[in-house]
């Protein structure tokens, strides 16, 4: 017992009686363990828990626990977060967890459901488990006249009064969004720019795509209505241990391929229900080198392989970005190399070719050349999987080599406020200057629209871009089941943002190396 | 801290129960909620007792059926037959989701959606006008409920009058939702592709039980087997997971 020395990172919740703290004070590493223990150590006979939890030897700096020997089983990095955060040393894949959530999201689609059901189990005048971990982001159905629709955000509004919630993202003039300072758009891509997602932490958000974050190396996942009540009150979450799927990918990114394609090539592979209830864990050379926002489309699309969340392991790239987001301390975990996985996946990037998801499933993969026959009557590039900055600068690229202007109508949604400014303000590498939203006008695209999900999942009839007649369109969203973006029988091809805009200026599917060579 | 009364059965009897543990995470021993419900004229197996009584009986293995005193639930009428990867698009469009499940007018009109979504080879699941389904128990393939984490998609198929899902597999988020709403039984087939071997408007008899479960095809003749619900069961019986977690006394040590 002597040899092991208590470490907690949730310290009100563990308490220690006068006997231990004397055991512990007499130990000869006394010194260094006065660094782990609370400033105020409650002696509380009623919350006494007898059992000293930890049989981990501190980490030394720059020595990760991996390799300190003591150890007692090697853990993936869902492991270490679910772990850490459910104050446990080690778990078992199929455990079930009473876990700590750091932060919960919600928007207008699912947030008014959650606030009835929490007022209805926890009381009319309950309050949150706490204010700054709830992040209410509008960015479904903004911008409608749908009165249902409007009515929500409302309730998202009253609710982050009365709770005094710190991040709601609040829009009121819906016809100007940039009259609303606080208004982001997407809610994954709001919570990145926002500083919200950090390594080694838990969020869940009442979206499936809130597995977006897990680029940050942390464990995020969607829940129902039910479950974010129940967090809304508690802070808490059970959740069952998942084991891991780990995709190895090495080898240069040619210069035609997007962390899209990547994700299409993967789901293609291990189809729609390969990765239920599984995490997949993205690795190798070629994810080390995406940026944070491919790191995120890579991950935006592991619930279309089922996928409980995916992680990329935290690195300089991600203490990057994360700089000057975010003010709060975070630590990364990392699998460890004895990790036990389900299955491993190798690829060889350098080999893989522009993909896309054929109707009616994000697992129908083909090569884009192989569609060059497919007539195409629009092309749409947004959502949290493809309008971010980088989607948008990918799909210039494109229209910048061409020169010449897109054959279908072709809709541009960034997902966010910042997105859309970048779209004006950032200049296109290889442009003499241009901005994307000119090369965007000079190929005659649609102006970029108000940010927020739109059509990725129809919403309302007068969504802009919603597809309300059976046409065919090639679209950097995540999802092509039927009636997806609107009408039944419309078909939805998923694909890359290059892919997309090289679509849009043949007017039929087309490999955007046909433009990139 | 009140209890909350099951529903009785059609056969009106009466009963309470007493949960003698208090549960606090993580280590929690489930009780067993141990109750027999009334044979319907077309289960065959077990004799029931007439009077209900309802204890919670700790157990680490719960696995352990008295004779008589099984977890039973029977669900009889017409089945709706559906493919694989039905995603939460089809069972209820993103267009309702204006539509909130926790108030009750809109809860009833998500009812009257379910499905709506579906490719029109499809017959209508509720019938155009029509507030419910007819269809009480729907037959399903792998990967049901797929897409996206809309509790929208399970409270639809509560409230148009959905019993019971018999699928290949589930997609994990609906999964999980149909428990913790506790709208739906979401039942896995033990053996084959029921959605080959049924067809919408068949006539059929589900039959849960703690350790199996049956379902029976009265149009084919033919019987199969369903894997037990296990301990998602007595959450779902309670009205999800809130109700369970009340009943059970979790939820007050969730809140310390």
């Amino acid at each position: 017992m002597m040899d092991f020395l208590c470490q907690s990172l949730h310290y009100k919740n563990n308490f220690l009686t006068n006997f231990e703290r004397k055991l512990l004070s007499s130990s000869s590493s006394a010194a260094s363990l006065s660094g782990f223990l609370p400033d105020s150590i409650h002696v509380n006979k009623k919350e006494y828990r007898p059992s000293i939890r930890a049989v981990m030897a501190p980490p030394q700096p720059q020595r990760p626990p991996s390799t300190t020997g003591l150890v007692k089983q090697a853990m993936t990095m869902t492991e270490k977060i679910l772990a850490r955060a459910s104050e446990r040393s080690n778990l078992d894949t199929g455990e079930n967890v009473w876990v700590n959530v750091d932060i919960l999201m919600t928007h207008d689609v699912c947030g008014p459901g959650t606030i009835g059901i929490f007022k209805r189990e926890f009381g009319e005048n309950a309050k949150v488990w706490d204010r700054e971990k709830i992040v209410i982001i509008p960015d479904h159905y903004i911008f409608t006249n749908d009165e249902l629709a409007n009515r929500n955000v409302d309730i998202l509004r009253d609710f982050s009064v009365e709770q005094n919630i710190k991040y709601f993202y609040d829009i009121n003039d819906r016809s100007n969004f940039r009259a609303n300072p606080d208004y982001k758009g997407v809610c994954h891509i709001a919570l990145a720019q926002e500083g919200h997602c950090r390594p080694g932490e838990v969020l869940l958000g009442t979206d499936s795509h809130t597995c977006n974050a897990g680029a940050f190396g942390q464990f995020a996942t969607g829940i129902g209505n039910t479950d974010a009540g129940f967090v809304m009150g508690t802070g808490k979450v059970l959740l069952k241990v998942p084991p891991t799927l780990r995709f190895v990918m090495d080898g240069e990114m040619p210069d035609y391929l997007l962390a899209k394609d990547l994700i299409l090539q993967i789901i293609g592979e291990i189809t729609v229900a390969g990765a239920t209830y599984k995490s997949m864990e993205f690795t190798g050379s070629t994810v080390e080198s995406l940026s944070m926002e491919e790191r995120m489309t890579l991950c935006n699309m592991v619930i279309e392989a089922g996928g409980k969340n995916g992680v990329v392991p935290a690195d300089q790239t991600t203490f990057n970005y994360l700089e000057g987001k975010t003010s709060a301390k975070f630590e990364p975990v990392y699998s460890d190399e004895k990790a036990k996985f389900l299955h491993e996946y190798k690829f060889d990037t350098s080999k893989l070719e522009p993909v896309v998801a054929k109707p009616h499933s994000p697992d129908n993969r083909a090569l884009a050349r192989e569609c060059k026959d497919v007539k195409i009557d629009r092309v749409y590039i947004g959502s949290c999987t493809g309008g971010k900055t980088e989607d948008f600068l990918a799909a210039a690229k494109i229209f910048l080599a061409s020169g010449k202007k897109v054959k279908v109508p072709t809709f541009l949604v960034p997902a966010t406020q910042k997105v859309w400014m970048d779209l004006y303000g950032l200049p296109v590498p290889g442009s003499g200057g241009k901005t994307c939203s000119q090369i965007f006008e000079e190929a005659g695209c649609d102006t970029p629209a108000s940010p927020n999900c739109g059509a990725c999942l129809g919403g309302p009839r007068d969504t802009y871009a919603r597809m309300n007649e059976a046409k065919v369109c090639v679209s950097t969203t995540n999802r092509n089941f039927p009636g997806r973006m609107g009408n039944k029988e419309a078909q939805i091809y998923l694909a890359s943002p290059f892919t997309a805009a090289a679509s849009a200026l043949t007017g039929y599917v087309t490999d955007p190396r046909e433009f990139l060579r | 801290m009140a209890s909350k009364a099951l529903q009785p059965p059609p056969c009106a009897f009466s009963f309470s129960f007493a949960p003698t543990h208090r549960l606090a995470p993580p280590s929690a021993r489930l009780p067993l909620l141990r109750y027999s419900w009334p044979s319907s004229s077309l289960s065959r197996r077990c004799n029931h007792s007439p009077t209900l009584t309802l204890h919670a009986t700790s157990s680490s293995s719960s696995s352990t059926l008295e004779g008589g005193e099984a977890v039973e639930k029977v669900f009889h009428g017409e089945c709706f037959v559906l493919d694989d990867n039905i995603d939460t698009d089809q069972i209820i469009p993103a267009e309702y989701l204006t539509l909130v499940p926790s108030n009750p007018e809109e809860y009833a009109k998500l009812g009257s959606l379910a499905l709506v979504g579906l490719p029109s080879r499809y017959p209508s699941f509720v019938a155009p006008g029509q507030p419910l389904s007819r269809y009480a128990i729907i037959i399903a393939g792998a990967n049901f409920g797929c897409g996206s984490s809309r509790e929208h998609a399970p409270v639809a198929l509560g409230a148009s009058g959905v019993k019971a899902v018999v699928a290949e597999s589930y997609a994990r988020i609906f999964f999980r939702n149909s428990v913790a709403t506790g709208e739906i039984y979401p039942l896995e087939s033990a053996e084959g592709r029921l959605c080959k071997e049924c067809r919408t408007g068949d006539l059929v008899t589900v039959e849960m039980e703690k350790e199996r479960g049956r379902l029976t095809n009265h149009t084919t003749g033919k019987e199969h087997k369903l894997k037990p619900i296990g301990d998602a069961g007595p959450v779902i019986e309670a009205g999800g997971i809130f109700a369970y977690a009340r009943k059970t006394g979790m939820i007050v040590a969730a809140t310390m």
